[in-house]
């Protein structure tokens, strides 16, 4: 079973005016490389950067990747996705014998993004969906949010809640840009931006980079004593139609179902210890929950509302803030919920350290898709 | 006896990869359809080869090149549903040009991981949407600060890697331009072609200059199309074929992003990616050892280029290989038996049907008019891309 033998970030920041893309990938490369004791020029087999070109400003972002990694020369490719689909491209180069030491990054510099919802606009199907209003593309995820309480009656003071319990967890975490100490009643004083989504349940855009140093299981064991062992990785795609999405996050019910299956775990709000899902939007966290079967559909929002997802609850959810403390890190996003639960399982997550064993990171591939991956770890 | 201890990665797979089924689609400006429907064409075709049905695909991976050709963010997400991807594990994955070579890699370590038995590799182009022409989406490929203020273009960066080519090895153009007609000539049994025509050397001489040395008939074209492949586990393997073609050796490298700083009369990355998927298929005199290529030509010169790279050919020998007629497709090393990019059509990641596809089909002796003249065991094919950056090779052979 691959392991995680070192991560290396730089960020999380709001805006980062002082630093290039470049720069940052390689201030967590550096750290990432001196966490697992390793040299990239010489032990490390292959590298992956998960980047989109439109995010990056780039025709063929893949070029501009192996300098600043340590990878001239060197088996080095991207994934078009999130971190954790790179995290998963990783684990089947090492099972598939490819690599020994594999290198995954991913990186936001969301902040040189003039006009995001543009981006975002241009990723719909030009025919059937682009032309259908120029509103900004959140309303897409206005209108599922709208679905998905309707249909499991989900109740705008749960929404309220996840906002609320990220944004102060965000307090304790000393790399989260937005954290801040709310009650429900001023986030439900947010102003409804598209209805029925708050300004305040929208995850603002942060800039950061991640990198993880994974091996297999015999170099890991030779390589460092306290591994954290990837026990299992999914992703699943629904369809890139808006009108024939599920709207209930069925991309992660797969994803983690195969997650779930490699990691041997049948009961999974029972054997998970944290969890750490997409809440880009503050609705997506409690769908995410539920997707990922760390609670009834009915039960979700009295569960969110009693603390049971709180960082002191008995199944702590986004300790690290979420993407509402931390930022909407693009294709980042699964790395910082990844990272979150390698600090928490390593035991080295400091006034905010939950006592756990087995971490899920969730993420998805963010408005116009129905795509995301899971990655369950282990000590 | 002495035992002899490999260094390095020892290559061990959960399971071996074969190749049962491979589709494309016509090569050419196809302004009537969408990706979506190019990428369907492609799979329904490597799964009527295979004798497989979409619902027994397990997980697909995406092939395809910069955003801006087709238009759309994330195209991967787009295509999704036209490549057979939804409701499945689906992942795209990119290395600019190299991408027609590197995605039935990722097929590779899909199966080979064992997380997979059947795997369906995708690659789709469709650069006719981009106006006035695809070059204009190489505008955006350039270091912002250090090479996007000289205007540069594709063709004028490959006219001095083809000049500094020829001077260090002192080959004429009139060697180079056999090529285009070797390929040109080849394409014109392959019921996808493009730009399939007889011509001479002197045409390719004559034809219009692009940025000296580099002229019209020395370039591929720009296309749409699609290409798929069928990859499995050895036990479904066993149940749809007789002749599986296996997948013994893949390699991949990427150099440095600037590439003003290293000699380009050499492809270095190519050598490296060469070098990983040789050792993994236990191939050690390339020349001998492979029996037909498929190395990427979207130019003449890159053809030769590459071949060098790939070990079949020592430096600044491929031309003249090429001129004794050794690359012939009733040659001894035939290289480039489909047509190639000069002859059938260059949809960058798409070029994957006249690479990967195309030694599939000669390996499985399903190559038709294609077919090449001797026996052959073992192929290679490759593709490069990037800023002249990134070299994708894999291995094939029809003996386990």
């Amino acid at each position: 079973m691959p392991a995680i033998v070192g991560v290396g970030y730089s960020g999380f920041n709001a805006n980062t005016p002082d630093l290039s893309w470049k720069e940052i990938m390689y201030e967590a490369a550096v750290r990432a490389y001196e966490d697992a004791g390793i040299d990239p020029r010489k032990d490390v087999d292959s590298f992956i950067t998960c980047a989109e070109d439109f995010y990056e400003g780039f025709a063929i972002f893949d070029e501009f990747v192996p300098d600043q990694l340590g990878a001239v020369l060197k088996p080095t490719c991207t994934v078009c996705a999130d971190f954790l689909y790179g995290l998963a491209t990783a684990y089947m180069q090492i099972e598939s014998g490819l690599a020994e030491i594999a290198v995954v990054e991913a990186h936001s510099k969301a902040s040189d993004i003039k006009t995001f919802g543009e981006v975002i606009r241009h990723a719909m199907d030009p025919i059937w969906l682009k032309g259908v209003t120029n509103a900004h593309p959140y309303y897409l995820a206005a209108l599922e949010m709208s679905y998905y309480m309707n249909k499991y009656s989900i109740t705008q003071e749960a929404i309220a809640e996840v906002v609320v319990k990220n944004k102060r967890n965000a307090l304790l975490n000393d790399s989260a840009p937005y954290g801040a100490k709310l009650t429900v009643e001023y986030a439900l004083k947010s102003p409804f931006v598209f209805y029925p989504m708050r300004k305040i349940e929208i995850a603002e855009r942060a800039d950061g980079a991640i990198v993880f140093v994974v091996a297999s299981d015999e170099m890991a064991r030779k390589i460092t004593d306290s591994p954290v062992w990837i026990k299992g990785v999914g992703w699943w795609s629904e369809t890139s139609n808006y009108d024939t999405m599920s709207f209930e996050a069925r991309y992660a019910y797969k994803s983690a179902k195969m997650a779930y299956r490699m990691a041997g775990i049948e009961n999974p709000s029972k054997e998970i210890d944290i969890a750490e899902v997409d809440d880009r939007f503050a609705f997506k966290e409690i769908q995410h929950i539920v997707a990922l079967q760390l609670a009834g559909k009915y039960d979700v929002c009295d569960l969110m509302s009693e603390g049971y997802f709180a960082r002191n609850g008995s199944l702590p959810v986004n300790v690290s803030g979420g993407n509402l403390g931390v930022g909407n890190l693009l294709e980042a996003t699964g790395g910082q919920k990844a990272l979150e639960i390698v600090i928490q399982l390593r035991g080295e997550a400091g006034r905010r350290q939950v006592d756990c064993e087995i971490g899920v990171a969730q993420a998805w591939r963010y408005i116009p898709t129905a795509s995301g991956a899971v990655a369950v770890f282990g000590v | 006896m002495e035992v002899e201890i490999v260094k390095g990665l020892k290559f061990h797979k959960k399971q071996d990869v074969a190749i049962v089924g491979a589709g494309m689609t016509t090569f050419k400006r196809r302004l009537l359809e969408t990706g979506k429907e190019l990428s369907y064409f492609a799979v329904k075709q490597a799964l009527e080869e295979a004798g497989l049905d979409i619902k027994d695909i397990e997980m697909v991976v995406m092939g395809s090149a910069p955003d801006a050709f087709d238009g759309t963010a994330l195209k991967g997400e787009y295509l999704l549903d036209g490549a057979g991807g939804s409701d499945r594990p689906y992942l795209r994955v990119f290395v600019g040009g190299g991408t027609g070579v590197f995605a039935p890699i990722a097929g590779y370590w899909h199966v080979a991981s064992g997380l997979a038995d059947v795997c369906l590799v995708v690659c789709e182009e469709k650069m006719s949407c981009c106006h006035p022409h695809p070059q204009s989406a190489f505008k955006y490929i350039w270091d912002p600060i250090l090479d996007r203020p000289l205007k540069p273009n594709l063709i004028w960066i490959f006219a001095l890697e083809m000049r500094r080519y020829m001077h260090v090895n002192n080959i004429r153009h009139e060697d180079i331009a056999l090529v285009s007609v070797k390929n040109k000539a080849n394409a014109l049994d392959h019921p996808c072609a493009q730009v399939a025509e007889k011509i001479t050397v002197e045409d390719v001489l004559n034809s219009e200059p692009m940025a000296l040395p580099v002229r019209r008939l020395d370039v591929s074209p720009p296309s749409d199309g699609a290409a798929a492949l069928i990859m499995v586990a050895p036990h479904i393997a066993r149940q749809l074929t007789d002749e599986p073609v296996w997948v013994t050796g893949v390699g991949w490298a990427l150099d440095t992003t600037h590439w003003t700083n290293r000699d380009l009369y050499f492809p270095r990355y190519v050598a490296e990616a060469a070098k990983m998927a040789y050792r993994m298929a236990h191939i050690t005199d390339p020349r001998k050892q492979i029996d037909v290529a498929e190395p990427y030509d979207p130019f003449d010169y890159k053809e030769l280029h590459h071949m060098e790279g790939l070990g079949l050919a020592k430096k600044g020998e491929a031309p003249i290989l090429t001129r004794e007629g050794v690359t012939a497709r009733d040659g001894d090393l035939p290289v480039c038996p489909s047509g190639g990019l000069l002859g059938v059509g260059n949809p960058i990641s798409a070029g994957m049907g006249v690479k990967a596809c195309e030694i599939y089909w000669q390996l499985a002796y399903r190559a038709g008019k294609r077919q090449v003249a001797k026996e052959v065991t073992t192929g290679v094919c490759q593709a490069w891309g990037d800023l002249m950056q990134v070299g994708t090779v894999m291995v094939m052979s029809n003996k386990r």
